[in-house]
């Protein structure tokens, strides 16, 4: 794997900041979402953030570089983990953070929560709570664009625990048939839910397997933001030309549990603590002072995203929540209420 | 012109008429297997009329993709009973985006998934699903009996911005009627195709057929209702029709357990307190033999039966 810089440290600091926003935004969901679900042995209590929440703390350098290279217009799909990807495609971190909590101030309504999110309006077509759904929904979105002649190209994030599924397999080769553009990202953190995906994975894995269908791509180290920007642009660059569909297979480490409330004590602690030496913010950090970048400007970065996300969770939790009668609408317009007789 | 002709024509004129429709499946392109998309391959081209690979979680997905990207897909899935590869993609995708995302995306798309018995197919290409579609909020459920309302209500699912479970019979393909191409419909509207003042019989799909032949034989006077949308179904023609009858039969293909004349039966009776009963098929895998598959058929005789037993039950 090669260890590209950014062209400009500007463009570096960029990607930091879209880090730096990310991690900011996840610690603080994680503790708002303490006592949200009961899981893993954690019981119910009062929280702000309900049910389960599947944090993507130490995978930021994915969701950073990739979206950096895609332009507002173009589309993206994400998955139960998408908090990352929702913030780097550009959706507002106060109403993202406001969904998170409920309110009707949020992307949805308060309809979806954090494994629905989704703003249109920066392309980003929505999370699914169902591992693999967003692959078939990115190659449809692909290709409407390709009958719609629109310039566009969609970029389709999902785990390395898809990879086990028929949708993935089905979605690459139509993909590969229609040579549509569209940019698959096996966002691999190495853990499916509580399972290590490589005792459940046969072969090499994402990219062995779509080039094994003519689909081809890259590895990248997935905690190396600048190695990540670099890759997808390559490979955003062949897909922009009509060279077909590309997959980006990053590699990087769920540092933290399935969800919030899982403590994750399943795994080796040597394996944990590795990771955490990888960080991803951390290393881009260091490689950044090494392109000049002060010490006090990276501090900075860090100390406004967390006052972005402090005043985001004062808004949050100051917003109203939706009419309860809006449970009865955006279901459909015929046959729609709620017939109880 | 036939019901394959009727749906055909139907979806010629929205594909003229609107861009944006496009339709994709398996054989498409010659036409599909029952010649329900004969000729739109030739005039509309490869790029609107898909030929996909055997991917049905992909076709249905990606049509959910399609449109929440501006498109009004069509989605052939040849059997309802192909459709439950693609499970997730209907009721946790299709019917369920519009909602998730707080209004922000809609999914205007018609999904093709014929029902019933189709003679010799045995148990994996002859259910009739209909009332689990019904049960899942943000889906439409249409169930055509003849050519005309194959035309008119394929058009009104066209026009429908909801996710449209369009359920053609799969013998019904070559049956002949009188088709006014001019003719508008409306979804959610049940159609009275006999009169009557003893029992109403509320029947779909081919059900309909054999119901007003029952009808016809039966020594009450029978009032059948073709319902046509299961959701959202005609409540007021049904209650109407039952209110001066004070009798329901209803009458499908699908197992009679949990199907969905159960629902109507039971809203009946909730609302207005007069008898109901209920006939469908019995709860077993439709055989391939012929005397296994008779088993599974809900006939003339079976409806003419049941509505004997309302003559030979207590007076209104």
């Amino acid at each position: 794997m090669s260890r590209p810089l950014p062209a400009t440290l500007e463009r570096g600091l960029a990607l930091y900041r879209t880090m730096a926003r990310i991690r900011a935004f996840e610690n603080a969901a994680e503790e708002a979402s303490k006592g949200g679900v009961a899981a893993f042995g954690a019981s119910l209590a009062q929280a702000r953030v309900r049910g389960p929440l599947h944090l993507s703390t130490g995978q930021e350098a994915v969701a950073a570089g990739v979206c950096a290279q895609l332009a507002p217009e173009d589309l993206i799909t994400s998955t139960h983990r998408g908090h990352g990807h929702t913030l780097a495609k550009g959706a507002s971190l106060a109403r993202t953070l406001a969904e998170l909590f409920g309110r009707a101030s949020g992307f949805n309504g308060g309809k979806g929560g954090s494994m629905h999110i989704a703003d249109f309006s920066v392309g980003m077509l929505g999370a699914n709570g169902v591992v693999a759904a967003g692959i078939p929904i990115a190659v449809g979105a692909a290709h409407a664009l390709r009958i719609r002649s629109r310039p566009e190209v969609v970029a389709c994030f999902f785990g390395d625990g898809a990879i086990n599924r028929g949708p993935f397999l089905e979605g690459l080769n139509w993909a590969r048939i229609h040579e549509l553009r569209l940019l698959f990202v096996c966002e691999d953190n190495r853990w499916s839910a509580t399972t290590a995906s490589a005792a459940m994975t046969a072969g090499e894995g994402a990219l062995a397997r779509a080039r094994g269908i003519g689909l081809d791509g890259a590895a990248v180290d997935g905690n190396d933001v600048f190695a990540v920007f670099a890759a997808a642009g390559e490979l955003l660059a062949r897909v922009r030309r009509g060279e077909g569909p590309q997959l980006l297979h990053a590699i990087t480490y769920r540092v933290k549990g399935h969800v919030s409330v899982d403590p994750a004590a399943y795994r080796d602690g040597e394996e944990v603590s590795r990771a955490l030496e990888e960080d991803p913010i951390l290393a881009a950090a260091a490689r950044l002072r090494e392109l000049g970048a002060g010490a006090a400007r990276l501090a900075a970065i860090r100390s406004e995203a967390e006052a972005e996300v402090a005043a985001a969770l004062s808004a949050a939790a100051a917003a109203p929540w939706p009419d309860p009668l809006a449970a009865y609408t955006d279901v459909q317009d015929s046959g729609a209420g709620r017939w109880l007789g | 012109m036939n019901y394959a002709q009727a749906a055909c024509r139907a979806l010629d004129r929205a594909m003229a008429a609107d861009t944006r429709v496009v339709a994709l499946g398996e054989d498409l392109g010659r036409g599909g297997i029952f010649g329900q998309y004969r000729g739109l391959q030739q005039k509309y081209g490869a790029a609107r009329v898909i030929d996909t690979p055997i991917s049905e979680a992909t076709i249905m997905g990606a049509a959910v993709g399609m449109a929440l990207a501006g498109l009004r897909p069509v989605v052939e899935m040849r059997v309802v009973d192909f459709a439950l590869c693609a499970i997730d993609e209907i009721v946790n995708q299709a019917a369920k985006a519009r909602f998730m995302s707080g209004g922000q995306g809609r999914v205007p798309l018609v999904a093709r998934l014929p029902i019933g018995i189709w003679s010799g197919s045995a148990a994996q290409h002859s259910q009739s699903l209909e009332a689990w579609f019904a049960h899942v909020p943000g889906l439409v459920v249409v169930t055509p009996s003849t050519p005309q309302d194959n035309h008119a209500l394929l058009g009104a699912a066209l026009a429908c911005g909801d996710p449209v479970i369009y359920m053609e019979h799969k013998e019904l393909w070559g049956l002949e009627g009188e088709v006014d191409e001019n003719e508008t419909d409306s979804l959610g509207r049940a159609r009275i195709v006999r009169t009557g003042t003893d029992v109403t019989l509320v029947a779909w799909s081919r059900t309909v057929h054999a119901a007003i032949e029952a009808a016809a034989q039966s020594e009450l006077s029978v009032e059948v209702i073709d319902l046509r949308t299961i959701w959202p179904w005609d409540r007021d023609t049904v209650f109407a029709s039952a209110a001066k009858t004070r009798r329901l039969l209803v009458a499908h293909e699908a197992v009679r357990v949990a199907g969905f004349g159960a629902e109507i039966a039971a809203e009946v009776a909730e609302g207005l307190g007069v008898r109901v009963k209920r006939i469908g098929g019995p709860r077993i895998p439709v055989g391939y033999s012929k005397p296994l598959e008779d088993q599974a058929r809900v006939t003339r005789e079976a409806i003419l039966a049941a509505l004997t037993e309302f003559d030979r039950g207590e007076s209104k």
